[in-house]
């Protein structure tokens, strides 16, 4: 900064030249840099009351957009569990009823702080005394260890255990709680709703993780905190599920069976009323799982009805007269050459008994002829068949809600060769499992729509895709009415309400090749009430055989079919269906 | 005219502060009425859970047939079949109905 001299000698020597005080001009220039400085600081002064003024107004303006932010915001909980993070809140299971299938129950969990303890071979001496199934010696050893702090003794204790925990009075043993999972239910729909387990544990919870079934492909939803208060509700009837599983097992021990599955479905929306599976297993005490592929179909917690791939034979005809009557190539009257053995290179297909020498379709389907369903196979063809039983969902796994179904891809010979295409028409060559079945008979009966298996009850499920005509279907309903009221399944009727369907009987497959002669996998599908068919059902056993009429029998019409009857006559009043006049009915059912 | 309203801003100001110290005890005492009120909610969940889960343990299917089997006797229960649907003339009308109508 220049200065500008406050005595200019110029300036001075003109002023006493001209007599004035040369005082004035000093007085002047200081005047003038007085204001001037006065000016600089005013300017810095404003700059610093802006800059606060600025910061002010900046301090308060986050805060009032804070509060007004706080007062918008709906409340929301602040504190949702005092955990560690961990919740063992899961959400119930019900039926379709609201009965419960699965809910939690709260124990406690009993561990040692082991800097509390006074007296670590007394507690483990008291606590073998109320778990025998302790080791004394070790649980002492541990208790005592001067290395540890911390130690599990016991996950789950029951009300009187802990009772008796708390009695010892060791200050170093402590409970904590525990949410367990409970089925009420026992074994009934165990396959359905798999099992559970802990997860990641703490002092105060431990997390609940589904190990299989419902709980497994709905564990994050179940899980979830914010959805722990809202119950998971299935399409299953806790009722029709109890009778399904209590006549299934009836009926495996009257018929000596390995096994067997039924499942009970709706025939319009898919929904699984009942899935039952035998044997089955306890899930609130699920056993380990198998350790081999030989080992597991036979393992209790192997889902025969949606895990399970069979060959299931004749109920297999029905898609192929579906389709041949769908695309207008035979009527039912149609006479096919049905005269046997039809030969095809080494194989021969034969009936299982000898029908003459040419039937109608209808009776192809009612009497269950091999040959005259290849016969019907060969005017189809391979790629029309083919790309039916894909529009069924045959040749996928059905992307079903439970995880064992969705591993569970059918079988089938890839180049889907002629003789392949005429063996699958009457059941052999793919393998699918019944839970594909009932969504085929499903789409076959109900008018034509395809059907998407599910166990979650949802609002409204939309109508399927159409995969046979009305028509089609019409037939089809009174064609399997046929099958019971004059053909395989005779055993299957039931006063008022209308059973129709197939019955089929496969020989079971050698794991070290080719067929069992005298091991079968007995099958009836269908529909009730024919006229309106309102539930689908699959009923399959696993090397069934009843002494009958002085013989030996393992076909369907002899083991199945009965069963099913059974099972139909007890759940369709529960299901709330009311008895129709069968005779009056039956009369407009048939075909001619 | 300038002292008073000095003298009143200081009392604004004096009251404010009441007013927030105040607040903030309300608030405070509302949070441990909240935390008060979720334990005692938890607990009775919990007490709900167990009553909800053994009523559903003691009417678990099974257990019922076993009881309809055992009391047969007494309650005389069968399973559910269409048989026993009936008509709705096959109910006995109450005969005084009947005979006030009747003129």
């Amino acid at each position: 900064m220049i200065r500008i001299p406050l005595r200019p000698l110029a300036r001075i020597l003109d002023a006493r030249a001209q007599g004035v005080n040369p005082d004035r001009i000093e007085r002047e220039n200081l005047r003038l840099r007085r204001e001037q400085l006065r000016d600089q600081s005013r300017r810095m002064s404003e700059w610093r009351i802006l800059f606060l003024a600025v910061l002010f107004f900046a301090g308060y303006a986050a805060i009032g957009a804070r509060m007004a932010l706080l007062a918008a915001t709906p409340m929301a909980e602040v504190e949702p569990y005092a955990g560690e993070g961990i919740s063992g809140d899961r959400a119930d299971v019900l039926d379709r009823n609201g009965r419960i299938l699965a809910t939690n129950l709260v124990t406690h969990s009993l561990y040692a702080e082991l800097r509390y303890m006074i007296d670590g071979r007394r507690a483990a001496r008291e606590l073998a005394r109320i778990f025998p199934d302790l080791d004394e010696e070790r649980l002492a050893a541990r208790l005592t260890d001067p290395n540890r702090r911390f130690d599990w003794i016991r996950a789950r204790l029951s009300p009187e255990q802990a009772q008796a925990a708390h009695d010892i009075g060791e200050p170093g043993l402590m409970l904590g709680p525990r949410d367990m999972r409970l089925y009420p239910n026992g074994t009934l729909a165990a396959h359905v709703l798999g099992g559970s387990q802990y997860g990641a544990q703490g002092v105060t919870a431990a997390e609940i993780t589904g190990v299989a079934g419902i709980e497994l492909a709905q564990n994050a939803r179940l899980a979830d905190p914010d959805l722990a208060a809202v119950p998971l509700t299935l399409t299953l009837d806790l009722g029709v599920q109890a009778i399904v599983e209590e006549v299934l097992e009836g009926g495996i021990t009257m018929l000596r069976a390995n096994g067997g599955s039924v499942i009970v479905m709706d025939a319009i929306t898919g929904e699984v009323v009942a899935m039952a599976s035998a044997p089955t297993f306890d899930p609130n005490n699920r056993p380990p799982p198998p350790r081999n592929s030989l080992e597991q179909a036979e393992s209790p917690i192997f889902n025969r009805a949606a895990q399970g791939l069979y060959e299931l034979g004749s109920v297999m005809k029905a898609f192929a007269v579906a389709q041949a009557l769908d695309l207008g190539l035979v009527s039912p009257d149609t006479m096919v050459d049905i005269r046997g053995p039809l030969r095809f290179g080494r194989f021969a297909i034969t009936d299982f008994h000898n029908m003459g020498a040419s039937r109608s379709v209808a009776d192809i389907f009612i009497e269950s002829s091999n040959i005259g369903t290849a016969r019907l196979a060969q005017r189809i063809g391979a790629e029309r068949q083919r790309a039916f039983l894909g529009s069924l969902g045959f040749l996928e796994a059905i992307p079903f809600d439970l995880p064992e179904g969705r591993s569970a891809r059918p079988q089938f010979d890839p180049r889907w060769s002629e003789l392949a295409m005429m063996t699958i028409s009457y059941g052999h060559g793919l393998s699918m499992t019944p839970l594909h079945l009932a969504a085929g008979y499903a789409a076959l009966v109900n008018g034509g729509t395809r059907v998407h298996p599910t166990l979650i009850r949802r609002a409204e499920v939309p109508r399927g895709e159409r995969v046979i005509s009305e028509e089609t279907s019409r037939i089809m309903r009174s064609l399997m009415r046929s099958v019971v009221t004059q053909g395989t399944a005779s055993m299957g009727e039931v006063a008022g309400y209308l059973i129709g369907g197939k019955t089929g009987t496969a020989d079971k497959p050698n794991p070290y090749g080719g067929y069992y002669e005298d091991r079968t996998i007995a099958t009836f599908a269908g529909a009730f009430p024919m006229n309106d068919p309102r539930y689908v059902f699959v009923v399959t056993m696993d090397e069934p055989q009843i002494e009958a009429a002085g013989e030996q029998r393992r076909t369907a019409g002899w083991t199945v079919v009965p069963v099913a009857a059974e099972i139909v006559r007890r759940i369709a009043p529960v299901l709330g269906l009311r008895p129709q006049d069968t005779a009056a009915i039956d009369a407009t059912l048939r075909l001619r | 005219m300038r002292a008073v309203l000095y003298v009143l801003a200081a009392f604004g100001v004096m009251g404010l502060a009441i007013w927030a110290y105040d607040q903030n005890q309300q608030t405070q005492e509302s949070m441990r009425d909240l935390r008060r009120l979720r334990a005692e909610i938890r607990s009775l969940t919990e007490t709900l859970g167990v009553q909800r889960a053994e009523w559903a343990y003691l009417n678990r299917p099974q257990r019922l047939r076993e009881l309809g089997e055992l009391n047969f006797t007494r309650l005389g229960l069968l399973p559910l079949e269409g048989v026993r649907f009936g008509q709705i003339d096959e109910i006995p009308y109450p005969a005084l109905l009947a005979a006030e109508v009747r003129p």
